[in-house]
Order: structure tokens, then sequence, then C-alpha cells
């Protein structure tokens, strides 16, 4: 499904990072990867070069065959495939519920009005807001706004959904409606990858964790294994802290 | 059950009604000042000759091109055809009846009066403030649209664009107005009329697309709307350029991550948001240009200072005349700056 082989992310503005150092995973279809790491690791820069929202500047990434960093490829082709749901919900804010929902079904998949309608109300019910459709997104909750986030990226039938800590700008009352619908989503069978610091998610739904720190993948490795008996100093000390 | 304060009407200090009384005796006081002033200098104010400016009923004369008799008047509803039988022929006129000056038998002469009748016309104030409207609504119009485009361009990568659009942009607000207007009507003006009428093959095309077959020349008008309009698309440009950057980058990344083209995610997601934020500067911006409209009188076109300064040449009256001319450009902007509150409303409303 994803094959990322040596990507190598150096950011010069303002000052010179490495933000990532010779990545490389594959990820099958169906798993649910959980990325992890205390902050500045490269998880998120990781995430985001996947749909080339950071354009990694060496390697190679294939989702479903087609080459991310080719300048050839179309790569809204490749985006609309994959959803993405942000730390900060980014929801348009001069569109109402249905219409954040609606608007990239039309505009991208260029689908008829009735059915981009349909296909937003049984993803808005799926997550539990079929009452808020015409409702602006400032009078939702936090909770409620990641919600409608997750239906807009799913209502274009993504193959892959990538989730950039998702809870992490929630009150803690709200974290736990979100992680209910992407644990369904899991259940059902899609691709994700999640970069949290969740880690009861992580041991829950996880079919693999990749531990990442200064750029690099440093561990990776099933739940059980790497909450149990994790091999390397770094990650111990990591877990150690966060458990 | 407690009982609750009733909500109570907020006194003022006293020293708040002291200050409005100050705010009105000094306005009064200075009505009066000029007031006096203008009788020390023997100033006679004319007020009641001002409506004619606005509104006139003129008298319109119906006159006989021939020399002959009379033959016949038929008067139908509101309108009256007379029938004059010369050596040369017979012509009819057809007037709307007023005041019928000649009967049915009379031999006239050519220039002989047929009818009289009186007509309620717009008055050169309000001519001249139509004018103003006008060239004020294209210039706007063509404002905004020259505004977006260089805006988004000043946005570009592309050199191209970005820098062709920070030369104009500075170029435009680096110099005069005024002087714009006159590179635009004595430079470009001169240039293209020149051109149109040394081509033929031009000439031909535009009389044939006017269908007209004078010499086709561009009128001072777009000159003068084609310089404020460029005047005000710089400042309009800063301005979405501005209300483009304030739109938080995850907008775009959202819009992107979902598959939008650049242009799709301008369209659907940053524009609209961009563009209800800048309403405000825009208003003020627009509400410059009406004024500013004021100097295209300078190459010929009666917009409403203009028009002024003609009924003041011939009519002596600057003070009224001058008032009247400010009070009408207020008319102008605040109704301009009420409309776009109501479309700012509406839209945040939403």
């Amino acid at each position: 499904m994803i094959d990322v082989q040596n990507i190598y992310k150096t950011f010069l503005v303002p000052h010179r990072v490495e933000a990532l150092v010779d990545v490389s995973t594959a990820i099958a279809p169906g798993e649910v990867v959980v990325v992890i790491g205390p902050s500045g690791s490269g998880k998120s820069t990781f995430l985001r070069c996947l749909n080339r929202l950071e354009h990694a500047d060496t390697g190679h990434i294939f989702i479903d065959g087609i080459d991310v960093l080719d300048p050839k490829t179309d790569i809204n082709k490749v985006r609309a495939e994959v959803g993405m749901v942000f730390q900060s919900f980014n929801l348009f804010p001069h569109k109402t519920v249905l219409q954040n929902v609606t608007l990239a079904q039309t505009v991208v998949r260029r689908r008829p009005k009735a059915e981009a309608h349909d296909k937003a109300m049984a993803l808005l019910t799926k997550v539990g807001l079929p009452d808020k459709i015409n409702v602006y997104p400032d009078q939702l909750s936090g909770g409620q706004q990641q919600r409608v986030a997750i239906a807009r990226a799913l209502a274009m039938n993504p193959k892959v959904m990538l989730f950039d800590e998702p809870t992490s700008a929630l009150d803690p009352e709200m974290i736990g409606e979100v992680l209910e619908v992407m644990k369904t989503l899991a259940r059902e069978g899609m691709t994700m990858v999640v970069v949290t610091h969740e880690m009861g998610f992580a041991r829950e739904v996880a079919d693999r964790v990749i531990f990442m720190d200064a750029g690099a993948i440093v561990e990776v490795g099933t739940p059980e294994h790497f909450f149990k008996n994790p091999t390397h100093d770094r990650t111990k000390l990591f877990l150690s802290q966060i458990l | 059950m407690g009982s609750f304060p009733v909500a109570r009407r907020i006194r003022r200090p006293r020293s708040y009604y002291i200050g409005v009384g100050i705010f009105f005796l000094m306005l009064a006081g200075l009505i009066g000042f000029i007031y006096y002033s203008t009788l020390k200098i023997d100033y006679v104010w004319r007020w009641y000759r001002i409506p004619q400016y606005f509104l006139y009923h003129d008298t319109i004369e119906s006159r006989a091109e021939i020399n002959g008799i009379v033959d016949r008047i038929s008067q139908e509803g509101e309108t009256v055809t007379i029938v004059v039988s010369g050596n040369d022929g017979t012509e009819s006129y057809t007037s709307p009846a007023g005041d019928i000056r000649v009967s049915e038998g009379d031999i006239i002469y050519s220039g002989d009066v047929l009818t009289v009748h009186r007509k309620w016309k717009a008055g050169i104030l309000v001519q001249g403030m139509a004018m103003t409207l006008k060239v004020s609504v294209i210039a706007i119009i063509f404002g905004i649209l020259i505004g977006l485009f260089t805006g988004l361009a000043r946005l570009s990568d592309n050199p191209a664009l970005k820098w062709s659009a920070v030369t104009y942009i500075e170029l435009i607000r680096g110099s005069p107005l005024l002087v714009q207007i006159f590179i635009w009507y004595f430079a470009f003006g001169t240039l293209m009329n020149t051109l149109i009428a040394k081509s033929d093959g031009l000439q031909s095309l535009l009389r044939g697309v006017l269908g007209t077959q004078q010499i086709v020349q561009v009128p001072p008008l777009w000159f003068g709307v084609a310089a404020l309009a460029f005047f005000t698309g710089a400042y309009v440009a800063e301005m979405v350029r501005a209300g483009i950057q304030s739109i938080h980058r995850g907008q775009t990344e959202a819009a992107r991550s979902l598959g939008m083209t650049y242009s799709q995610c301008m369209v659907h997601v940053i524009l609209p948001q961009a563009l209800r934020r800048v309403i405000p500067p825009l208003a003020g911006q627009f509400i410059s240009l009406i004024k500013d409209s004021s100097l295209l009188g300078i190459i010929a076109i009666r917009e409403l200072t203009k028009a002024t300064r003609e009924v003041v040449t011939t009519s002596f009256q600057p003070f009224e005349l001058w008032t009247i001319c400010a009070l009408l450009y207020l008319f102008l902007t605040f109704t301009l700056s009420m409309a776009l509150q109501y479309v700012e409303r509406r839209t945040i409303a939403s």
C-alpha cells in the first residue's frame, strides 16, 4: 500500500534541522500503524511527506505503486486517495458542516450534488453528528469539529487515512469520542497511519508501532513487544516518561 | 425566590451632558461666525437659487423649418401633430401638446414657433453627480478585478508575475494620482488616439463595431476611468495579498490534502475568507476613490466638482455651491459606507 524508501528531509528555514534521516518502512493494506516519539522527532514531517505536503529531499515514496515524489505524478490524484486529519482540524470556517464534507466531493471527485449530499449525511451520521449539518464549525466543540474533519476526509473514499495528532488539541473529555470514531474505522479495515500520544489507542488498535527520534526510526514492533519489552534505551526512556 | 435587580438605566455623569452642550455650542458658534463674517464682506446668501441646479423647468420650443401654411393641427392625447404645406412640399411636426402658438390657415415662415412646452430636467449638479457615480462605479469594478489579479500575481512564485505586480504596485503607489491622470490623458491618450486615427484598418474596424462614419477616438472619460481603476487596483492588490496571507496555512493544507488544485483551493477556500476580511479596508479605499474622482475635472470630464466650478463661475455663489458640493460627496461616500457595512454584517453572520 505505502512503501517508503530511504527518505531524507532537511529544513533550512528558520535554521537547519534534519527532520528525517533515512526513513524506510512499508505499510500493508488494512494495517494500522501508530507513530510515536518525542516532539521534534520528525513523526509529523514523516506523515506530511506521505501526501507531499512536505516534499522529501531524497528517497522514494510509493502509494499504491504511484511514485509520490516523481514531478510527473499528478499529486492531486494521489491526495484525493489519501485522507488527512490535522491536529487543528482545519475545517473551512465559511462553510457549514455539510458543505465542509461535500465541497471536495463535488470539486475534486465531480460527484453530483445529491450524491455528495447523501454521502456526507451517511458519514456525518457515522461520526455521530447528523443533527449538526447546518451549523458552522465555530459553533462546534473541538471533538465535534475533529469528527467532522474525519468525515470530510472519508467523503473522498480514501484508500489510506493519515492522522496528525488528531487528539492533541482537544480537551480531555473530548478525546474519547474522536478515538472511538478512529477505532471504528480501524475495525472496518481502513489503512491508517496515526501520529499520536495516545498510548492507549496504540496498544488497543495498532498492528504496528513505530518509534521515532531525531528524525530516524528507532524501533518498530507490535504493541505487545513495544509496551512490554522495548529493546532500545531511547524507547525505554520515552515510555518511562509518558506512561 | 430572591428579587432580581431590575436593569437600571445607566445614569451618565453630569460632565457628559456638559460635553454635549459644549459640542453643540461650538458648532453653532462656528456657523454663526462664518455667517457673520460673510455679512461683513457683503456676501448675499441666495439659497433659493440652488434648487435650479438640481432640477429645472426647461422651456422647449418647436419651430417650423419651411415657409408655408398651417394645413392641419391634430391633437391626440398628449401629443400634437402640425402639418405645414409649403411650396417645396409638406412637413409634419410632432411635439408634446403644450402651448400651441399657431392655428390652421396661418401663414408662417421658417423659424416661427409652432408649439412651446415645458419639461423638468436634471440640473447640472445632478448630472455632475451622475457622472461622478458612473466613473466611480466603473473604476471600482475594474479596480477590484485588477487588484484581485495583481494580488494573486504578487503572491506567485513566477518572477514574470511577481515582479510585474511589484513594479506596478510601487509605481502607482509612489506617484501622485494627479500626475497619473495627466499621463493617462496626455501621454497614453494622445498616443492611443493618434495610433487609432493613423491606422486605417483599426479605424474601419472600430467604425464597423460602433456603426459610425465619424473618426473614432477614445473619449477622455475612459482615460479618467483607467487612471482611477489602475490607481485603486494597486491598493486593492496589497489588501488582497494581506487578506490571503492572513488566512491560516492549515486552510490551504486541508484543501490541498483533499486533492484540490491551487486554483480550486483559492476559489473555494482561501479567497472567500480573505475577501471577507478585507471588506473594511476596501470600503475605505472606495470612499477615497469617489473623492479622488474630483480630480478628473482637469481632463474635461464634467463630474461633480467640475460641474460645481462651472456653476460658480456663472452664478457667483461660491459659498452655497461649494458647501452643497461637499454635502453631495458626503452623501455618496456615506451611502457607500453604509452599503458596505451591510455587506460586511451579512457575510459575517453567515
